[in-house]
């Protein structure tokens, strides 16, 4: 569905990659993430997928699409994305922000008809935000908010979404309530592309993880072969231990304390 | 506040209501249904004149200017996801005031001389504005913050340019240009309605077009490109057209402050915040701010007026007050 190969991407006046030659698909009906230490190049990947950063090699395709060759309403079309970074200006109702994720759908005259109407009502509906469609953005908490950026995505009705670092600032009911969320619309048949730094629900939820390290894929396949305690203290830059899931026996990490640190730094 | 169809028809009435009062007002008082008649051409002919070669024009080109202004500032503060930007803060007001104060230096003695010349200051300062916000910006249009900088830095060079030109001038030019520069539609004629009417309906239809646009810029370049906006090229398009359309505006009638600021507050404060309805909205609210202030400004000290961007402050301010108050 969603396929990244060779991708190359450089910041103007970097010496080095931002993302250092990335392969991988991201495959309807699964959810994929997209894992990695600060400054591996994880929301570079979702740049680049937007066109947002030129690419200096390689390509990324949707649906067997270049992306350099789709405009930016048609990529919307077909992947929707709910990008690390929103701010909103000026607040409004969730039901009237949910209504926005029509647009790469709307016609010449760019006015809502009755199908837009009944895709914002089912993608609330899917996301579980119904209850507060007349709430104001700026009275939802953090969970609620997250929710609310995916029935906006989900009103795309892209066959793909992609989330960065969706659970951030959540708490465990909120992040649970989410992975479950992405689980079942991966379930329904979506692509679901992650990217997030929570390894331990990643490796419950994902069925393939891709690990970045400075720009570059350093493990990917299933949460098992990628939950390496030597890699992950490598790539992390820290000691932990790889242990068992008491629950559902998925691998589960445990970062340990530094014995004799003088610095928090890694 | 909830956004409800009555809002529509207290907002176009008020305009309506600000129209006949004002065209019914000044030295000489009219009542409301000789206005009606002298509008129909029927009545003293006396009456008809003041009404319809005097007031009317006046009363219209004030209406527009509101419009524009209020129209341009709405699609700004989205576009640039910041409530204190407006139109004059784009170099517009500065890039025309030196325009129209070459003419007054040189003696231009048409309007329509001082007219062109501040939109083509206006113009000159926009497009400065875009390009050293480009030049700055690293990727994509930048920071918008880099915008309202460049354009607020092309505003104070304008000023400084300003007071270099009238520094040395006659005290009638520097009368003429400071009253240009503190805004009338007293000279409202009917030579200037119908290129302004053009320049406001063609302008505000194509903000109102690409209003939805609008919407998603305002949520962020990322989750604008996200949503399928081609970010760069779409917010450029709309500073362009709300620039030139506050222009137009300035060049018709000078510099007329806040309405662009206050009048996109206003809106929202009633409910209504998809940039569609802003957008128009703020075109009605805008006339009737203008309309009033422009009333008050003839009614306040009969003979004389006041002038009417000092007006429009001095009601918009607060009015804009109490909304930031009960803001919710």
């Amino acid at each position: 569905m969603i396929s990244f190969s060779n991708v190359v991407v450089r910041y103007p006046g970097a010496s080095t990659r931002a993302l250092d030659g990335v392969s991988f698909d991201a495959h309807e009906s699964q959810v994929t993430a997209v894992a990695g230490p600060n400054g591996s190049g994880k929301s570079t990947l979702v740049r680049a997928l937007l066109k947002r950063q030129p690419l200096e090699a390689g390509s990324i395709a949707v649906d067997g699409a270049d992306v350099r060759s789709l405009s930016q309403q048609e990529i919307a079309r077909r992947v929707a994305v709910a990008p690390q970074r929103e701010e909103l200006s000026f607040p409004m109702h969730v039901a009237e922000y949910v209504a926005l994720g029509r647009y790469p759908r709307l016609g010449l005259w760019r006015s809502a008809t009755a199908p837009d109407h009944a895709a914002v009502d089912s993608a609330m509906q899917r996301a579980g935000v119904v209850e507060f469609a007349s709430r104001r953005t700026d009275e939802l908490s953090g969970g609620e908010w997250q929710r609310v950026r995916i029935a906006r995505a989900l009103a795309q009705e892209a066959r793909a979404l992609v989330l960065d670092e969706p659970t951030t600032f959540l708490d465990l009911s909120h992040e649970m309530a989410l992975f479950e969320l992405l689980h079942a619309l991966a379930h329904d048949g979506m692509a679901v592309l992650l990217v997030s730094h929570q390894l331990n629900l990643v490796a419950r939820f994902a069925s393939t993880v891709i690990l970045l390290d400075h720009g570059k894929v350093v493990a990917s396949g299933a949460p098992e072969t990628v939950m390496q305690a030597s890699l992950l203290e490598q790539v992390y830059q820290w000691p932990l231990v790889i242990t068992r899931d008491p629950a559902v026996g998925a691998p589960a990490l445990v970062p340990l304390r530094k014995r004799s640190s003088s610095s928090y730094l890694p | 506040m909830e956004h409800r169809p009555w809002h529509w028809i207290v907002m176009v009435a008020l305009l309506v209501a600000l129209c006949v009062i004002s065209l019914g007002s000044g030295v000489i008082h009219i009542g409301a249904r000789d206005v009606v008649g002298a509008l129909t051409g029927s009545g003293d002919p006396g009456t008809v004149a003041i009404i319809r070669q005097l007031r009317l024009p006046r009363i219209l080109l004030g209406a527009l200017v509101g419009a524009g202004l209020g129209m341009s500032g709405g699609a700004l503060q989205g576009t640039l996801r910041n409530g204190l930007a407006e139109p004059y803060l784009l170099g517009v007001s500065g890039g025309a005031a030196v325009g129209a104060v070459i003419a007054f230096a040189f003696a231009a003695s048409s309007g329509a001389v001082v007219a062109v010349s501040a939109f083509a200051g206006a113009a000159g300062a926009v497009v400065l504005a875009l390009l050293v916000a480009r030049a700055a910006g690293t990727a994509g249009r930048g920071d918008p913050r880099t915008l309202l900088m460049a354009g607020v830095v092309i505003g104070a060079f304008a000023n400084a340019v300003i007071m270099i030109a009238l520094a040395n001038s006659p005290p009638n030019t520097i009368r003429g240009a400071l009253w240009w520069m503190m805004g009338s539609v007293a000279d409202g004629t009917w030579s200037t309605i119908p290129w302004l009417a053009a320049a406001v309906i063609i302008g505000g239809a194509a903000l109102v077009y690409w209003a939805r646009e609008i919407d998603l810029l305002a949520l962020g370049d990322e989750a604008a490109a996200a949503m399928g906006v081609n970010v760069e090229a779409s917010a450029r398009r709309i500073y362009m057209l709300a620039a030139l359309l506050a222009a137009a505006t300035v060049a018709a009638a000078g510099l007329i402050g806040f309405v662009g600021l206050i009048v996109p507050h206003i809106v929202r404060a009633a409910g209504i915040r998809h940039h569609r309805p802003l957008i128009v909205a703020a075109g009605v609210i805008g006339a009737a701010l203008v309309v009033a202030a422009d009333l008050a400004a003839r009614v306040a000290r009969p003979p004389g007026e006041l002038p009417l961007g000092a007006v429009t402050a001095v009601l918009g301010v607060p009015f804009f007050l109490a909304q930031l108050r009960t803001a919710r």
